[in-house]
């Protein structure tokens, strides 16, 4: 009796029986629809479901149309923005990729070339000198170099203009948002859930209202990407302004600064080491949208990625993927030398302006002289055709061979992993009715994070099951569940060993910021390639996407653990296998939890994109909303996805919050 | 001769909490009692000051005892839930923004405790800053900041970075800032706490010597009793947010207000700190006399004549006018902290 008690009262009973129920539900709820002839069992009874989705499509095509802003109407608004923005992309562009030139269309008169290949590659070279060394100087020289050799030239260029174009206004938006979340708490605690949610909604979300409202072209494309990139940066601002030391801010108080002073001269100096982390971060952010946003009409590598894909031409997919990935690491590098670069030693008084600036001199001297070389000498304003390579059709032949002679291997590595683990798990998923779905949602969030938590969580379920998409939420959580069990279970013992070994550590930290470097897009184009579409296929690229945070949370993790617990375990006699779980483990808890949340993360952003590679779950209702433009169902379909990411994310950061302070207690 | 009055406070408060504005509505003193029940937490309370021209003034305290939210409160940089604050006589707590900015610029300089340097700018134009806000041109303030940095012997550092000097450099750079304009009032925040000890003390002495050249009037924080000691003419110590006892460092030694107090001064070097003066006898009995001694010495320095000599000394003051006798014993009495009188 009392041993029965002890059970029913121990934490783990809750868990144990809900997971029990649930699988009981779900593998019965089919025939318990039949034998109660209750088919709200398994499906959402549609007079209930709310139809947002309507509602949002009626709003957009009233704003596009009729809405009326008093002075101006909706329209002129969204032709104003674009019109800001179009303006300086053309000459960015002009000078970039097409030249200049004066007329319309086929009239058009060119006037000047636009920079020639060398002048391009001199000023980033001469960028690297100056943000650190000339090793760095040599690799980004390399890798432009190659875009020239390897014929990617005039795409890169475009792809080269847009990130020069939505860099600035992104880093300038982000910080001006910082800078008022920074001074006004009530302006924080508003925009705080508004960036939650922008960071949640997959991408595809509201490519389609951006679509709808500024129609195709390269100017949506880069309004998308500003809307996708900018968010980190307002995070990343707020939190280096108030993160520079109250004593420096006293400081500027005491010697007198004005509230502007105050803010340009002494907090955004001060914090300008973490406000480039952030300029990185925008960086990539927008490289990582080059193919997404080629889908409503940027150019471009983009848009060759995409185009090759659709056409299934493995070579061509692979060498301008490999160019996007090639320009990203040598931005990556570049603008993250210049976040740690130390202040310039300052040049003595009596030095000329020559002797001062010899970079900005020597640029000016090879962007003209190139020029005029240019215009004797073709091969120096464009890289010569004949001497281009290609490695096409290399990937083409390639792939062919690996298809024909191990095409049994992967037929059968596919179909193992689907009997045992795919199709069991989304079977589970899928039979769970969405009634009990949400209870054990709420039951669960409440268990861990307070009432508060279950009640959120509990309100975002219903929402899925209102909105109808509810066997489609099912099948992206199995998705997601699934390549995040398997990134987990790769990515924890690979971090945990780096984080006890310095040499492997330099190796895998390597790897994984290279692949944190690749936009997330250029991982589906080897895995189709060998598995073809498929669920498979969506799981490989999501476990490789998803890998980094769990490896390095976990290396972090175990670095971090202070040396003198290692000691007292040692002492205390510790076996190494008894002191990795005993002591390091333990402690690395936090650490791994926020890894987990981490991963969970990156694995929905892109299971979002696999939705192009055929699976079945709201990613693909995204995307499908997207082709058909249908504004409505876009958006709450992206919402979905957001909730599960803002359940997540709150039930893992409320587990590692607890698990720190029961750390911090002992 | 009574000094002029430079920085006068009258009832501060700064209380922290939710009804931190209205606990001091309804009464000027609220009990600890009533702090605790509201959940009020009470930085700095009723705290009363007179900063004369030219003084050091040293608040001393433990951490968490309320020293530095006090002269953030007297600077301003925190606004006090209650009382008056008066500099050279005009009432600071009433300025605007821009009054308040306007005297911080010409007459107000502070020290922070981790130098809060500026790190993107070189020593020169660290020092030279707070000119460049008030749109001094530039010739004029790097010779002013070259002047500045002469003074705390840091020539031929001007365009080094913060991150390269040591602590106690970085420390000099803060004292030439926040003295390039020339300020009245110079507040230390814990100058010194973050440096080693012997860089501390040559410091000090640093300190002492800018002081014997500038004559300001210095408020000084600091958590250490002996470098209290050491600098102050007047010490306040501070507990739980409450001004203890505000006395000359002599004073304090020979007559603590509190326990709290005393077990600071007990482990104090007596004899370098009291001075002839305070610990002499003031009976003139005895005709036989060693010799006659000036009163302003401190202990320490005569020991070794006193001793040496059968016969007591006759204490002379400042005019030269005999208040009292010391012996020989009087002296063991002093060193071995035996109390006297």
């Amino acid at each position: 009796m009392n041993g029965l008690r002890r059970i029913l009262k121990a934490p783990s009973t809750f868990w144990i029986a809900a997971l029990l129920v649930t699988w009981a539900l779900s593998t019965w709820s089919f025939p318990l629809y039949k034998a109660l002839d209750a088919r709200w069992i398994i499906r959402f009874p549609s007079q209930f479901e709310i139809p947002l989705d309507v509602w949002l499509t009626a709003l957009f095509k009233w704003l596009q149309n009729d809405a009326d802003l008093f002075f101006f109407t909706f329209r002129d608004l969204t032709r104003f923005l674009s019109s800001l923005i179009e303006w300086p992309y053309d000459q960015v562009r002009a000078l970039m990729a097409d030249g200049f030139s004066s007329g319309q269309g086929s009239n058009a008169v060119p006037i000047a070339p636009p920079l020639s290949w060398i002048a391009v590659i001199f000023i980033l070279v001469a960028m690297g000198r100056y943000a650190r060394d000339w090793w760095l100087a040599a690799l980004v020289g390399a890798c432009f170099f190659y875009l020239a050799v390897f014929g990617q030239w005039d795409s890169a260029m475009v792809t080269l203009a847009s990130v020069i174009i939505a860099v600035p206004i992104g880093v300038a938006l982000g910080l001006g948002i910082g800078m008022l979340t920074y001074r006004s708490l009530w302006f924080d605690r508003m925009t705080r859930p508004v960036l939650d949610l922008m960071q949640t909604v997959p991408v595809f979300a509201y490519l389609v209202p951006v679509l709808v409202l500024f129609g195709f072209g390269p100017v949506a494309a880069l309004i998308a990407t500003l809307i996708y990139a900018t968010p980190p940066m307002v995070r990343i601002s707020t939190l280096a302004l108030q993160s520079v030391p109250p004593e420096v801010v006293e400081a500027g108080q005491i010697v007198g600064c004005t509230q502007r002073q105050m803010m340009w001269r002494v907090l955004i100096p001060s914090a300008m080491p973490t406000l480039m982390v952030g300029v990185n971060q925008v960086i990539m952010l927008t490289l990582n949208m080059v193919i997404i946003a080629s889908m409503i009409g940027a150019g471009g590598l983009g848009f060759d990625v995409l185009s090759a894909l659709r056409r299934l031409d493995i070579g061509g997919g692979i060498e301008a993927g490999f160019a996007i990935v090639v320009m990203a690491i040598a931005l990556d590098r570049l603008s993250q030398a210049f976040s740690k670069r130390p202040p310039s030693p300052i040049p003595p008084a009596d030095w000329g302006f020559m002797r001062r600036h010899p970079w900005l001199i020597s640029t000016c001297v090879v962007v003209i002289g190139t020029y005029l070389l240019g215009l004797v000498i073709p091969a120096v304003q464009t890289y010569p055709a004949s001497l281009t390579l290609t490695t096409g059709s290399f990937w083409s032949d390639a792939l062919e061979w690996i298809n024909v002679n191990f095409f049994d291997t992967f037929e059968a590595i596919k179909s193992f992993f689907l009997t045992v683990l795919l199709l069991p798990v989304k079977r589970f998923f899928s039979g769970i009715p969405w009634a009990w779905g949400i209870i054990v949602m709420g039951m669960a969030a409440w268990r861990i994070g307070g009432w508060k938590l279950g009640l959120m969580a509990a309100a975002m379920t219903l929402f899925i099951a209102a909105s109808g998409l509810w066997a489609k939420a099912m099948i992206t959580l199995y998705l997601c569940g699934v390549s995040v069990l398997i990134a987990y279970m790769i990515g924890v013992p690979l971090g945990i060993w780096a984080g006890q070994n310095a040499r492997v550590n330099s190796i895998v930290a390597a790897i994984m910021d290279t692949l944190q470097t690749l936009p997330s897009f250029v991982y589906l184009i080897p895995v189709v390639m060998l598995f073809r579409v498929g669920d498979f296929t969506a799981m490989i690229a999501i476990v490789l996407y998803a890998l980094a945070p769990a490896v390095r949370y976990a290396a972090h993790g175990i670095r971090s653990i202070d040396p003198q617990m290692l000691e007292a375990g040692l002492v205390s006699g510790c076996t190494p296998r008894q002191l990795l779980w005993r002591v390091k483990l333990p402690l690395a808890a936090p650490s791994l939890l926020l890894g987990l949340n981490q991963t969970i993360m990156l694995a929905l952003s892109m299971l979002v994109i696999t939705a192009l590679v055929g699976t079945r779950d709201l990613g693909q209702e995204v995307y499908i909303a997207l082709t058909k433009a249908d504004t409505g169902h876009g958006i709450v379909a992206g919402l979905c996805v957001a909730f599960i990411a803002i359940i997540a994310d709150r039930i893992l950061t409320a587990l590692s919050k607890s698990s720190k302070t029961r750390l911090e207690a002992a | 001769m009574q000094r002029k009055v430079k920085l006068t406070c009258h009832n501060v408060w700064k209380l922290y909490g939710a009804h931190a504005d209205s606990l001091l509505s309804g009464t000027d003193n609220p009990s600890d009692a009533e702090l605790i029940q509201t959940n009020t937490i009470g930085a700095v309370r009723d705290a009363n000051l007179e900063i004369s021209e030219g003084e050091i003034y040293v608040i001393m305290g433990l951490s968490g005892s309320g020293k530095s939210t006090l002269v953030r409160c007297l600077s301003r940089l925190i606004e006090p839930t209650a009382g008056k604050i008066a500099f050279d006589g005009e009432d600071l707590l009433a300025m605007s923004p821009a009054q308040l900015i306007d005297l911080r610029r010409k007459k107000i300089g502070m020290v922070f405790q981790n130098f809060a340097l500026l790190p993107h700018l070189t020593v020169l134009q660290n020092v030279s800053f707070p000119l460049d806000i008030q749109g001094v041109d530039r010739p004029t303030r790097e010779a002013r900041a070259r002047e500045m940095i002469a003074t705390v012997g840091l020539e031929g550092r001007e365009n080094y970075f913060p991150n390269q000097l040591s602590g106690g450099q970085q420390q000099r750079v803060g004292i030439a800032r926040s003295l390039v304009g020339d300020p009245e009032l110079w507040f230390l925040d814990e100058p010194f706490s973050a440096l080693d000890p012997l860089i501390r003390r040559e410091m000090q002495d640093e300190f002492l010597r800018l002081q014997s050249l500038l004559k300001k009037t210095i408020v000084f924080i600091t958590h250490d009793f002996d470098e209290a000691i050491r600098l102050a003419d007047r010490i306040a110590v501070m507990k739980d947010g409450r001004i203890e006892q505000i006395a000359t460092p002599e004073q304090l030694i020979l007559h603590p207000a509190s326990d709290y107090v005393a077990e600071f001064t007990q482990h104090i070097a007596r004899e370098k700190v009291l001075s002839l003066r305070s610990i002499a006898t003031p009976d003139m009995s005895g005709t036989q006399f060693a010799g006659d001694l000036d009163g302003a010495l401190k202990v320490a320095e005569a020991a070794d004549i006193i001793e040496a000599a059968d016969a007591p000394f006759r204490v002379l003051n400042e005019d030269g006018a005999p208040i009292g006798q010391v012996s020989a014993n009087l002296v063991i009495d002093v060193l071995i902290g035996r109390t006297h009188r």
